[in-house]
């Protein structure tokens, strides 16, 4: 559905050169659900940019639904929907007549653009918001509306650039109870961003990771916690001597009275390493295990945590 | 070009719709040169010569340049926003986005401007049919020119938007103070005189009281559509630039 070869783009900022997608390989196959993950700045947006044609590449080919993205644009265009970061709904136009105007944008008739209009004002439950403008929605109903006008075409392909950001969990939920539904009944392939770390583990079957206009990982959420981060193991002991003791018997690091180590399988490992411990005379207080989260991933992966940078743009 | 003509009716309906959804909005965005034709058109009653003859065409023009200048505000607020990247994803033709918007701008142009000539009949106006039409026709070549200028720029100052109003608040007041648009210029002193003559917006000026003292023979009448049609020409040119190169940058 998506296959880059060498993407890159090169932006020119007060005569200074900033490579901020560098070379990108990428494919993805027809129905997956896949996270674009990344702190800002990582080149997420652009590259999305420039999969959805707002953006040309400077270097490098997108074959995306089975077009070229430099060389057929409108071929993409009639094939992919797009869910931006911003609200997609002009403030002066009411609710339907986005929807209506989006369908006229793809060709269909006035009646046929209609009839999609109410179907998905049904299938997002917009219908009671129908004649409103967007100022008056809240931001959960007007997310839910950017997606509605992103389907009406009925695309194989949707983009979503961050779709659940700022908005409160309930919303958050109900706007991924309508993404996974999509996927359910039409198998629609997915294609997001988004920096909420958790949603890209419990949501994608497939975590792409990108700093620095490269690509540093690419797999299932496990795949990447057991092969890039593991579990880890965290002993509590009475005294700082007792930790260091532990970490010279068992490895990992100590902070305090804190040990902290990774290992393959925390829950299985857990009870070795505490009779380890105990004929070496360290005492521990409290164990617990902790599987790894992404966040442990892009760690592992540049040294720097996800959230660190991870400021609003 | 059938898809061009699709999209571009798909646009002009777009923003005609909150228009006919509320008419009232039309009255409103008069408010400015309603005051202008009321408060100020009866203090330079017998001020100079036929007022009404000499002020109603002048309102006009002062509306056709403020019109295409909203259109391009309009543009900017949905470049700011998403909706305008929304429907850059979509295949809407690139030309036919400005050639809607245009369109929207031009339809309700004239809408106003027949308001005003109808208001301004009890006043003493006079209707010289002709000379309105031929005038009317010619504030739509001027209205193209600037609504495609504003679009460009409009573009140009995406995203943050601080250009746009640096420019249509430095370049949109001078041109219609140097126009004569409100106060004479024939008792300017020398280089006001030169200034309002550098000013393609003074031709049309005095182009459009020629055509509204139903005199269309006057050479002012052919320097003001040259003035006009110089300005859609430059306006077109530029406009289409801004859309070749990307609204998206």
């Amino acid at each position: 559905m998506i296959s880059t070869r060498g993407l890159t783009r090169v932006f020119t900022v007060k005569k200074e050169t900033v490579e901020a997608v560098r070379g990108i390989d990428l494919d993805v196959e027809a129905g997956q659900l896949v996270a674009f993950l990344g702190p800002n700045g990582a080149g997420k947006s652009t590259t999305l940019r420039m999969l959805t044609t707002l953006l040309p590449p400077t270097s490098g080919t997108a074959t995306v639904a089975g077009h070229d993205v430099a060389r057929d644009p409108g071929g993409v265009r009639a094939r992919i929907g797009y869910v931006g970061q911003k609200n997609s709904a002009g403030e002066n136009h009411r609710v339907r007549d986005e929807l209506v105007t989006q369908g006229r944008c793809y060709g269909l008739s006035h009646r046929e653009a209609a009839g999609r209009a109410d179907e998905l004002l049904d299938l997002l439950d917009l219908a009671p918001l129908a004649t409103r403008t967007p100022a008056t929605l809240s931001g959960g109903q007007r997310r839910r509306l950017d997606i509605a006008l992103g389907l009406v075409h009925r695309p194989a392909l949707l983009f979503l650039d961050e779709p659940s950001t700022g908005l409160d969990p309930k919303s958050r939920a109900e706007i991924w109870g309508h993404i996974l539904a999509l996927r359910q009944v039409y198998g629609t392939t997915l294609f997001l961003t988004t920096h909420y770390l958790e949603e890209a583990d419990t949501m994608a079957e497939r975590v792409v990771i990108i700093d620095g206009g490269r690509i540093i990982a690419d797999g299932t959420a496990g795949e990447l916690k057991n092969d890039l981060a593991g579990d880890h193991i965290t002993i509590t002991t009475a005294t700082e001597q007792d930790a260091r003791a532990a970490v010279r018997v068992g490895g990992g690091a100590a902070e305090g009275v804190t040990v902290r180590l990774r290992v393959a399988n925390a829950a299985a490992a857990l009870p070795e390493y505490l009779r380890t411990l105990e004929s070496a005379g360290v005492k521990a207080l409290t164990a617990e295990t902790s599987r790894p989260t992404l966040d442990d991933v892009f760690l592992t992966l540049t040294g720097r945590s996800l959230t660190d940078d991870d400021l609003p743009a | 070009m059938t898809t061009f003509l699709r999209d571009t009716v798909t646009v002009f309906s777009r923003e005609l719709a909150p228009v006919l959804r509320q008419p009232v909005g039309l009255l409103i965005e008069m408010g400015q040169p309603l005051l202008f034709l009321f408060l100020f058109g009866v203090l330079l009653d017998g001020a100079v010569g036929s007022s009404w003859q000499w002020f109603v065409p002048g309102i006009l023009v002062m509306m056709c340049l403020t019109g295409p200048m909203s259109a391009g505000y309009t543009l900017l607020v949905e470049l700011i926003g998403g909706s305008m990247e929304r429907l850059l994803v979509t295949p809407l033709n690139r030309t036919a986005m400005l050639v809607g918007r245009t369109m929207k701008a031009l339809v309700t142009f004239l809408v106003q401007a027949v308001l005003i000539i109808v208001l301004a009949l009890p006043l003493g106006f006079e209707l010289h049919a002709a000379g309105v039409l031929a005038g009317l026709a010619q504030l739509m070549a001027l209205g193209v020119g600037l609504g495609a200028l504003s679009f460009a720029l409009a573009v140009k100052s995406a995203p943050d938007g601080t250009l746009f109003y640096i420019v249509s608040q430095s370049v949109l007041f001078p041109l219609l103070l140097l126009s004569g648009v409100l106060l004479p210029l024939d008792s300017a002193p020398g280089w006001l005189d030169v200034l309002g003559h550098v000013n393609p917006v003074t031709y049309v000026v005095e182009a459009q009281r020629a055509l509204f003292s139903g005199d269309l023979t006057a050479p002012s009448v052919l320097y003001g559509t040259v003035a006009a049609c110089l300005v859609a020409a430059a306006g077109l040119y530029t406009g289409n630039a801004a859309m070749r190169r990307g609204v998206t940058a």
